[in-house]
């Protein structure tokens, strides 16, 4: 469970984020849309407590980010943006890095990382060096290594950029998977048929706030537009308009 | 604790594995001082030695002209040898560079002697030519003390006292002691160290911000609920690692080739066996806190691993300094100066080498004065890992 509340993040005169409230619900996908620049990836910075914002809150699973940053890193995992690996160790060992700095216990890494490796279906280029992997294999073990610990929030940014239509699919398989599991799924993208194809709940974000959270029919129906393009660019009007 | 552990672990593993890093931990840091200075020891006994002890090859033209000459010169240890045929031979082949200088002795030189006219002796040479300035000089000098000989010879002969020549009696006196002679030697011998530790842990530093947010892969780690300082703390360690590694090597190297090294025709002996090549790891050692958290420091403000390695090379460079002004100036170790970091490192290690006792208050003082500043360093680069703006 995340919730967003009036969250506000400058840098210098660039106002970021001006204002974003939202909620994402355990077992739910939720979407951040919204064009670029709009402020997606300063809000999932924020909520994954690399960046601290200038006023407002965020809360994950009653956890307050900035008070206890740390508490609020256990209970997420998260595929920032252009996610980078290490080159000169193997995915597996990639994995079991980032499982060892969650602080699991020693005898359960081996196995959690295995069962990562099978669901994210990555066993053949598994105990390679992931020096010269394809985008979509640096994204699946990106993505393994930020399950590894069984994370109740999933904060994905933009996870199928540069991704072929394969690794897209399985990539959605997944995410739907977690949705299926109980978990938190939080994603931004750009994209809409990707949004729309994929969350039960959409955020559709501009210029720094939020225009419009609602399911995709749910957004059809308040903008009065049957395509979900077209609602979309109206949803993003109406913030032009307000502000 | 298990964090830095962890992340020291991880660091240690993927650079055993780069190449990059490898090259210049046990290669590049170890081997460049060895060679360098076995190069500079070489050409400087080269310098020094052919002064008078070597026999200079010198060719004469016309020598059945002037044979008390010529058995003047051999005396003075110069082979005269057989050379080009004629005064013009001679200017050809100076010229060309195949002789660095020639003597000719005109057909008049036994009579103008003989007449008390200056007799003329010609000394080709290409003043252009830096490499036969030394022998130049050589034969001008041998030919101005057969002058002096004949001078002196004539004077008695008249009954007038030499010394009549020599108003003048100018004596350089020498103060320099071979051990004064190699301190500049010494002082490359203990930057060639630090040169090794830095450099074995170079890759290291600039990968701890630089390189891991090129790579993409800072912002997912700093997503972890890992405190910050501790990640920092274990990169360090781990250049520190490698630093420690690099140096030990590079000592290792000069004791084995520092036998090879003609050091006591320079008049330096060395102390360089088992005892102070571990003394002076000792020594210099925590000198890699210093150099790691500095390095680390200098890249965090950079942009991009290349612009990292600009910027750390710099902090290469940054020892040398006060090695070079204490080379220069000749400053003796004191209490004050233990405090300086690669300084301090720089005088024990000349005082090692040359035998002279330890003092143990200077050993504390160089100690803990330079593991304080690598302390101050790595908090400022905990503060800094701190920021917010090192997503850049």
């Amino acid at each position: 469970m995340i919730e967003v509340k009036g969250l506000y993040k400058s840098f210098g005169d660039i106002k970021a984020v001006q204002g974003i409230t939202f909620a994402a619900d355990n077992g739910r996908i939720t979407g951040l849309l919204g064009p670029n620049g709009a402020g997606k990836s300063t809000t999932l910075r924020v909520l994954y407590t690399v960046l601290k914002p200038d006023s407002g809150s965020a809360i994950i699973d009653g956890i307050d980010v900035v008070n206890d940053s740390l508490a609020a890193r256990r209970r997420i995992g998260t595929l920032p943006h252009g996610a980078g690996l290490y080159p000169h160790l193997t995915a597996r060992e990639n994995i079991a890095y980032y499982a060892k700095l969650y602080e699991m216990p020693a005898h359960t890494i081996d196995e959690a990382v295995q069962t990562v490796i099978d669901q994210l279906d990555i066993n053949d280029f598994a105990d390679r060096r992931t020096k010269g992997f394809s985008q979509g294999q640096k994204t699946k073990v990106s993505l393994a290594r930020s399950l590894v610990h069984g994370p109740q929030n999933i904060i994905l940014d933009e996870p199928s950029n540069g991704l072929d239509v394969m690794a897209t699919r399985s990539l959605r398989a997944l995410i739907r998977q977690l949705r299926d599991a109980g978990k938190c799924v939080l994603f931004s993208s750009h994209v809409m048929q990707e949004v729309a194809a994929l969350c039960d709940e959409i955020v559709i974000i501009a210029e720094g706030r939020v225009a419009i959270q609602d399911s995709a029919d749910g957004i059809r129906n308040a903008t009065g537009c049957d395509d979900l393009e077209d609602a979309f660019v109206k949803a993003i009007g109406m913030v032009g308009n307000t502000a | 604790m298990n964090t830095i552990r962890n992340v020291f672990v991880k660091e240690v593993t993927d650079n055993f594995r780069d190449r990059r890093t490898l090259m210049s931990a046990l290669l590049m840091g170890p081997l460049f001082g060895p060679i360098l200075f076995a190069f500079v020891i070489n050409l400087s006994v080269k310098q020094s030695l052919s002064d008078s002890s070597e026999a200079l090859d010198l060719p004469v033209i016309g020598r059945e002209h002037a044979p008390n000459l010529i058995a003047f010169l051999e005396s003075n240890n110069i082979n005269i040898i057989d050379g080009p045929e004629t005064r013009e031979e001679a200017i050809a082949a100076v010229g060309n560079g195949d002789r660095d200088v020639v003597i000719v002795i005109p057909e008049t030189f036994g009579k103008n002697l003989a007449d008390m006219i200056p007799a003329t002796v010609e000394v080709i040479t290409d003043q252009a030519n830096t490499q036969a300035e030394r022998e130049t000089r050589r034969a001008t000098h041998a030919l101005r003390d057969y002058a002096q000989e004949l001078a002196v010879m004539r004077l008695s002969l008249r009954g007038v006292s030499p010394l009549v020549m020599r108003p003048l009696n100018i004596d350089e006196v020498d103060v320099s002691t071979p051990s004064g002679r190699s301190a500049i030697l010494l002082g490359m011998l203990s930057y060639f160290f630090i040169f090794a530790l830095l450099t074995g842990g170079m890759n290291l530093a600039i990968d701890a911000t630089a390189g891991e947010r090129e790579r993409g892969s800072l912002e997912p780690l700093l997503c972890l609920p890992v405190k910050r300082d501790d990640l920092i703390f274990g990169k360090i360690l781990a250049a520190c690692l490698f630093m420690a590694i690099s140096l030990s090597l590079s000592l290792t190297c000069f004791h084995f080739t520092l036998k090879f090294m003609p050091l006591q025709e320079l008049g330096m002996t060395p102390n360089f066996g088992p005892m102070v090549v571990l003394a002076a790891f000792l020594l210099l050692v925590p000198f890699a806190l210093v150099g790691a958290s500095l390095m680390t420091l200098v890249a965090s403000f950079t942009r991009s691993f290349k612009e990292a390695q600009t910027w750390v090379s710099v902090v290469l460079l940054a020892p040398t300094m006060p090695i070079l002004v204490v080379s220069i100036l000749m400053v003796r170790p004191s209490t004050a100066l233990m405090f300086v970091p690669s300084l301090s490192q720089h005088l024990l290690l000349v005082g090692l080498i040359k035998n002279e006792p330890l003092d143990m208050l200077h050993v504390a003082v160089s100690v803990s004065g330079t593991l304080l500043v690598g302390g101050l360093l790595t908090w400022l680069c905990a503060r800094l890992y701190r920021r917010e703006g090192l997503l850049g």
